[in-house]
């Protein structure tokens, strides 16, 4: 049924993309646009006191009628968006062919994916991608100083899976000694720790990183609950045409 | 006759190894691009994607 999974992982991918895209438009970029205000040191906020340093900036804007960068700009901003939306189709897509194979896997092993078992799995790769790797590296706002960014890198990329791994196990396991090797493979990343760095150095103010880290989780799970939720639709629908 | 049947069904529902692995390998390779290749194209069309789903990012 290579149509089915293909199809359902499409569709599914696509919803959830469009959801992100609409979240993160609503949500995230305003967000990002103020960190990099304090990354670029337009703007900074020691002391309690914000200070804007772009005066000069302003001046040259006014004493040009033409207004010609401020349309630049906005172009940029822009061709910005639409890359940056085009991604979240991308991402999610991906997730979704995955997410597919998993459940077309469980099938294998005669678990049937019922739509509260779909809904489960979208939970569950939230947790994996952003929960379990956010507890050693949490969303970062633009301008947050890290660690080298492959050895970041190969740490996400472990512990997604190693947590993944652990909940296939947690739910499919038949034996307690799933649970034990479940449990090994989700504290196993944390117990190693991820890169950081030994000392703080942000720019951004803390309640605005605040903000952003608490959005991007929720953004997070609202899209991987819809991936869940379509997945199971579409993969169910493949099999009932087929079947009828 | 019946159970013959049903036999047939079960494994026409199983989804063959090959596309499994190649929806995987499709997978990897979208988010790969989109969350984790460093060169600047792909980094900074996928920039404000990558910090809103928490990627690690530059």
């Amino acid at each position: 049924m290579t149509t089915r999974l293909f199809a359902s992982a499409l569709f599914a991918g696509l919803i959830a993309g469009l959801i992100a895209v609409l979240l993160q438009w609503s949500l995230m970029e305003k967000l990002i646009l103020e960190g990099e205000e304090y990354e670029t040191g337009n703007k900074s906020h020691f002391a309690g006191v914000l200070v804007i340093n772009d005066a000069e900036e302003e001046t040259a804007n006014i004493a040009d009628p033409a207004a010609e960068p401020e349309a630049e700009e906005n172009e940029g901003l822009f061709m910005r968006f639409a890359l940056a939306f085009f991604a979240d189709f991308v991402v999610f897509v991906g997730w979704s062919l995955m997410l597919v194979a998993g459940f077309a896997v469980a099938e294998r092993f005669g678990h049937r994916i019922s739509l509260q078992t779909a809904m489960l799995w979208g939970i569950a790769g939230f947790a994996a991608t952003q929960l379990m790797t956010g507890i050693g590296l949490p969303p970062e706002l633009p301008g947050t100083p890290a660690d080298d960014v492959e050895l970041r890198q190969i740490w996400w990329v472990t512990t997604a899976i190693s947590s993944a791994l652990a909940f296939a196990l947690f739910a499919y396991g038949r034996t307690p000694l799933f649970v034990v090797i479940g449990l090994a493979l989700l504290l196993a990343p944390h117990l190693i720790g991820a890169p950081r760095l030994d000392y703080y150095a942000g720019v951004a103010p803390p309640e605005l990183s605040g903000e952003y880290v608490a959005r991007s989780l929720a953004v997070g799970m609202i899209v991987w609950v819809v991936l869940g939720l379509a997945a199971g639709y579409f993969w169910n629908r493949g099999a009932d045409t087929r079947t009828a | 006759m019946k159970t013959l049947n049903q036999t047939r069904t079960h494994a026409t529902v199983d989804t063959g190894l090959l596309p499994i692995l190649s929806a995987i390998a499709a997978g990897v390779f979208l988010i790969y691009f989109a969350g984790f290749a460093q060169a600047a194209q792909y980094h900074d069309s996928a920039h404000d994607t990558r910090h809103t789903l928490a990627f690690p990012c530059h």
